[in-house]
């Protein structure tokens, strides 16, 4: 009896196995589907419908919804304001990227020296990415008055600082610097943990051969770091892109646009002065930057990058 | 590296170190004593790094001005939601993804990483109106689905894909020939092993939750429904002019939790993200 059932059990053996792999697949799909789904519903189809929007003329307030073509893009391109909209969010975005990325790199370079309490550094450093946004803004706003805290120290230096916030060439540094400040401390962990996996018998070879610390750096330590420091550009100039709340509490776009980056300009477009079809046209042309911008720096990775495992 | 450096480099080191933490230490500090200051030394000048008189009434008016308690639960259970939402959603997904052959697993996960691409700021306008047609403007809704299932969900997912695919399959694969279900395997073996990833997803996305501003601005308009970013902009007096003192003592009770939090647990904070698939 029991040898009858073994025998069965046997020859049915392809069928448990193609059972188990069913069952996998269908698990596999039960896994991922909240995510797909909240994809389609909270991605994909508002990009479809942000496409659709900008095809028309839609105002919230006159409760006007009519298809006008390209009418929309044709606006864009001869917005008056976009050539400043544009100038605002580039300075924006390749000042951050700039000064995040170097003052990122010359702190995870300092923390990464063997010294007596550089754990006590390293978390104030960072402590500045776990306050409120908005806090954090609100302190500088305020430490920037035109006789707040920081014009206080330099008066007390006989310099006269600026009204920072309302000065045209002072403003968007304001702000690129206290959101440089803010969110420095994320790239320079992800910096130090590169830093760290070098390996150390590269440095001691390199003295051996009698190359500078300097030339050192140059030579090992950038090259080797270079995926870590491709990927948090990529991040951190996408993020810059989505900068609003600091604009929103600092400056409010101004002194005149000088301040108005994209972002800024799409939701006082939309939610300010109701002009949803406009706003839609600007959220694809910022979908399309930061589009060409992420493909662009793939492509980069491929050419620059020295070191990837 | 031998820590043969001289006396001289070291203090040169320590003394560059403590130059640049200025602008790192001192906001917070001046937003921390500045909150108990009198609205009259202020602006005193020289500046007082201490407070002369100390003003504890401002943040009993933080409370009177505006429903803060009320505010700040708002801000907590939903950052709480989202986090526990997401820790769900992306685990779930990002184990499908590393380890899980289903047919058009790649082209879904191309898909998927479409959200990586595209910021919130791009779908707002359409946001604002699915939400409307659902009846849920002035709720908390988008502020909870849209995170957790959306865009800001996905590089969630791929922290733990990346996690799971460094991760060595000889225990999965012993569990699958004694029989267990995928579910088991996930929740039994995978998902214990996969603490440094979550926890670095649970911080990331309690921060975004926290800090979010351009969402609440849109979607909330009455102060009981506010959420803490929100509600500090909003302490201005008659004219609009902002009532410095009672808005530092309401930026101070929004920021120093998750600070003290941070300073307590600041090793799982750095190494959580310093140990992600972050690194290239």
């Amino acid at each position: 009896m029991s040898q009858v059932s073994h025998v069965v059990a046997k020859s049915d053996r392809p069928r448990p196995l193609w059972t188990i792999k069913r069952r996998d697949q269908i698990a596999g799909m039960l896994f991922i589907a909240p995510q797909l789904t909240g994809i389609i519903v909270f991605v994909l189809i508002p990009l479809g419908l942000v496409f659709w929007y900008s095809l028309h003329e839609w105002n919230v307030l006159a409760n006007s919804f009519k298809f006008v073509g390209s009418a929309n893009y044709k606006t864009l391109l001869a917005d008056p304001a976009l050539p400043e909209v544009l100038t605002a969010t580039g300075i924006f975005s390749a000042g951050l990227v700039v000064f995040n990325m170097s003052l990122a790199l010359l702190i995870a370079v300092l923390l990464n020296q063997k010294l007596w309490g550089i754990v006590v550094f390293r978390t104030l450093f960072f402590s500045p990415v776990v306050v409120s946004l908005v806090a954090w803004t609100i302190v500088w706003s305020f430490l920037l008055q035109n006789n707040g805290g920081i014009n206080a120290v330099l008066q007390t230096m006989g310099i006269e600082g600026p009204n920072w916030l309302r000065n045209p060439s002072t403003a968007m540094f304001s702000i690129i610097v206290i959101q440089v400040f803010k969110n420095v401390g994320l790239n320079m962990i992800l910096f130090l943990a590169a830093l760290q996996g070098v390996p150390k018998e590269l440095y001691e070879a390199a003295r051996v051969d009698g190359a500078s610390a300097f030339k050192q750096f140059r030579r090992i330590t950038l090259p080797l770091i270079s995926p870590t420091i491709l990927l948090t550009s990529i991040i951190t100039i996408v993020g810059s892109l989505q900068v609003f709340a600091q604009i929103a509490v600092l400056t409010q776009g101004g002194p005149g646009m000088s301040t108005t980056v994209l972002v800024y300009y799409l939701y006082q477009q939309a939610f300010q002065f109701h002009f949803f079809g406009y706003g839609a046209t600007l959220s694809i042309m910022l979908f399309i930057i930061v589009a060409v911008l992420t493909f662009a720096q793939w492509q980069l990775r491929k050419r620059i990058v020295f070191y990837e495992n | 590296m031998k820590t043969d450096m001289s006396i001289r480099m070291r203090t040169m080191l320590y003394g560059l170190m403590c130059v640049l933490l200025i602008p790192f230490v001192f906001p917070t500090w001046w937003m921390v004593t500045s909150s108990v200051k009198p609205i009259s030394d202020i602006f005193a000048f020289p500046p007082d790094l201490l407070p002369r008189t100390y003003d504890w009434s401002t943040y009993q008016r933080v409370f009177e001005l505006q429903p803060f308690a009320q505010q700040y639960w708002n801000s907590g259970y939903i950052a709480l939601l989202v986090t526990a939402g997401t820790m769900i959603v992306s685990s779930l997904a990002g184990y499908a993804f590393a380890r899980i052959r289903f047919p058009g697993a790649d082209a879904i996960f191309m898909v998927v990483l479409l959200g990586l691409l595209i910021p919130a700021e791009v779908t707002i306008v359409p946001l604002f109106q699915m939400f409307n047609q659902w009846g849920m403007i002035n709720t908390h809704w988008p502020l909870i689905l849209v995170p957790v299932f959306g865009a800001p969900s996905v590089f969630s997912t791929f922290i733990m894909r990346q996690f799971f695919i460094a991760l060595p399959i000889e225990l999965e694969e012993a569990a699958r020939v004694d029989g267990l279900g995928r579910f088991t395997i996930f929740r039994k073996i995978a998902l214990p092993l996969a603490k440094p990833a979550l926890s670095a997803v649970a911080i990331f996305t309690f921060l975004h939750s926290w800090n979010l501003f351009l969402e609440p601005i849109v979607f909330i308009s009455t102060p009981q429904m506010f959420t803490l970013p929100q509600a500090l902009t909003q302490f201005t007096d008659a004219y609009g002019g902002a009532m410095w003192n009672i808005q530092l003592a309401a930026a101070t009770l929004t920021a120093l939790p998750v600070l003290i939090v941070f300073i307590v647990a600041q090793k799982q904070f750095v190494e959580g993200l310093a140990h992600t698939g972050l690194k290239g």
